[in-house]
């Protein structure tokens, strides 16, 4: 069980993830100082480590939207938070995959501050319609692995999340692309 | 089979006979370009390598890029420590695309590539910038991705597990009103698809407007197309491809269009007259909040920027000094101008440009990324109000969340710093 710590919009750009005057701080040690640091409150929670690793934070659509800035993610992921969205900008997205922080894609969820929700990630989420017409349900291929929804407890609601797809999935689960490149340059032909 | 550009594209680069939307690829990288966040690239690259015994060395240093551009000269101790390491490793490593502080061939990264001949038709590009969908415009697939995913890159020379976009196809017809550009025709298409309309997709430009347009305008809409969320923009190399290439970038070897197939198939198709368009303005702070500029007519404004990777190039520029030539900057705002490189710098001063904006008001900033992303100059204070023809308005972008970020064309900029507030070019005289 995780508690929601805090609940945003559609379209969070990382200006509000990570804003750009902090950019020059690069490294994955550092950013996570800078998190949020628009919202001073939650910043200021998350500096004083009242914020449990394990926390959920939960958006609206397009999460993570502009810059290709990395230090968005790799500020979440110091803090261990989970991000739980209606959708997701694809390169925030991608940035989460390869640094290992945890989203959830879940077209239909609804949550408030304070709730305790659930995140099963596992077999039996029914693929989406392909016809459907919501745009966040036809950004990925057919090629998915797993299934799984959120629970929230404080409301009884339940809400089917979009897997990620296997090539991703495979990134996650090697820990992140920079042991998934690692095997891969071992695995490179020499040149001689 | 029946193929759009990305497709094709991305067949060839994978060693495919061919591919659809939906399949998953690892096409190799024909050019991989970063800026000051080369210095996280870096990082990660050596963490890629460490353990393996294996000398470290990037795939092929004629195929890396790197271009200092977001906080030039730097603005801090921090900054300038990044860019001396990164200045070392393009030492090591033999990077001679390399694009450090200079007059002479400095600016942004997204001017830089066209302007030096980097990008081709059907090459794969990849880039630590989002924008990065800008250099679609010269009909590659040209994508943004994290400073992790680039020391992949740097590592194997391939990008991996991509799967291949859907496509939609965005027709422009008809012949711009006078003032009114492209900036404004992907503003609309923006407002009309939201900022995530095309998420995971590459927007493929058509249409007689997009066949007469140079290619500036070119990449003002495939820079922009990432603020509909595109993984690209893509406008299918032709004639004026070649003649951009050939006359502005000086490229002499073979230059081969890869065109769509005629049938190919596409998500969607969306068509736009842009002959009855006015100008555009995205209100704060979404850039999809936009609107007709008479509905905003009158907004005060604090400051004006004309630049950027969007709209700082030569056209831009003379658009802006043709406006304001002879005329004043009104007092109450103040008008800020940095060219995308110094080689539009240099054209601009020579055309005379530089010292009509600058007579009329305006204050001339170096090249680069500039005020645009609110780290290195022209911040906003308290409450103010900015007018820009930069690419994104999101709160806080300019460095202050107390602020508000309207965006415009270059010819808009122009007016409402004589304004002092948004105007309509078409009624400046």
């Amino acid at each position: 069980m995780s508690k929601v710590v805090l609940k945003l919009g559609d379209d969070v750009s990382t200006d509000i993830i990570y804003p750009g005057r902090f950019m020059a701080t690069v490294l994955p040690a550092e950013t996570p100082r800078h998190a949020f640091a628009d919202i001073p409150q939650f910043n200021s929670r998350l500096l004083k480590k009242e914020i449990a690793p394990g926390s959920v934070i939960v958006a609206g659509k397009n999460f993570g939207c502009g810059s290709s800035r990395e230090q968005a993610v790799s500020a979440l992921k110091g803090h261990e938070l989970v991000v739980a969205a209606k959708s997701f900008a694809r390169i925030f997205l991608q940035n989460a995959v390869n640094l290992g922080l945890k989203t959830v894609a879940c077209p239909g969820i609804e949550a408030s501050e304070g709730d305790e929700v659930e995140l099963t990630v596992g077999q039996g989420c029914p693929v989406p319609n392909a016809s459907d017409s919501e745009n966040s349900r036809r950004e990925f291929s057919p090629v998915r692995v797993g299934g799984g929804h959120v629970i929230n407890h404080s409301t009884g609601g339940r809400f089917d999340l979009i897997p990620l797809p296997r090539p991703r999935q495979e990134i996650m689960d090697a820990g992140g692309l920079i042991p998934y490149a690692r095997v891969r340059l071992l695995k490179r032909p020499k040149i001689i | 089979m029946i193929r759009t550009v990305v497709e094709k594209i991305l067949a060839r680069a994978s060693g495919r006979s061919g591919v659809t939307a939906g399949d998953v690829v690892e096409p190799r990288v024909d050019l991989a370009m970063s800026h000051e966040n080369a210095a996280l690239v870096i990082h990660q690259f050596s963490e890629i390598y460490r353990g393996t015994g294996l000398d470290m060395r990037v795939w092929d240093p004629s195929r890396i890029t790197i271009i200092f551009d977001h906080r030039t000269p730097a603005e801090s101790a921090k900054t300038a420590t990044n860019q001396k390491k990164v200045r070392a490793f393009v030492g090591e490593q033999r990077i001679d695309k390399f694009h450090d502080i200079r007059g002479d061939r400095g600016g942004i990264c997204h001017q830089i590539l066209p302007e030096y001949g980097y990008v081709r038709p059907g090459q794969v590009v990849v880039g630590t910038d989002s924008h990065t969908t800008t250099h679609g415009a010269l009909g590659a697939f040209a994508f943004g991705i994290g400073a992790t995913e680039m020391a992949a890159v740097w590592a194997l020379g391939t990008a991996l597990n991509v799967e291949v976009p859907g496509t939609i196809k965005v027709i422009l017809r008809g012949r711009f009103a006078a003032r009114v550009c492209a900036k404004d025709a992907i503003l609309h298409l923006i407002g009309q698809i939201s900022a995530e309309g095309a998420n995971f997709r590459v927007i493929e430009f058509h249409g007689d407007a997009v066949d007469r347009m140079p290619t500036s305008g070119r990449l003002v809409l495939c820079n922009m197309a990432m603020e509909a969320g595109a993984t690209s923009g893509i406008v299918p190399a032709d004639e004026e491809t070649r003649r951009y290439l050939r006359e502005e970038a000086g490229v002499s070897d073979d230059i081969e269009c890869v065109r769509p197939d005629e049938d190919a198939s596409y998500e969607r198709s969306i068509e736009i007259d842009v002959s009855d368009l006015s100008p555009q303005i995205a209100c704060p702070h979404r850039v999809d909040n936009v609107k007709s500029v008479d509905a905003v007519e009158g907004v005060k404004v604090d400051q004006i920027v004309i630049g950027s990777c969007t709209n700082g190039r030569l056209d831009d520029l003379a658009i802006a000094a043709g406006i304001l030539r002879g005329r004043k900057v009104a007092a109450s705002t103040r008008l800020l101008v940095f060219p995308a490189s110094w080689r539009v710098y240099q054209a601009a001063l020579k055309e005379g440009y530089l010292s009509d904006l600058a007579e009329s008001g305006a204050t001339i900033l170096n090249a680069g990324c500039g005020c645009c992303l609110g780290v290195h100059q022209g911040a906003l204070g308290d409450g103010e109000v900015a007018l820009s023809t930069t690419n994104r308005n999101f709160q806080g972008r300019m460095g202050n969340p107390d602020s508000e970020v309207y965006l415009c064309s270059p010819a808009v900029a122009a007016a409402s710093a004589i304004a002092g507030a948004i105007a309509d070019p078409r009624k400046a005289g």
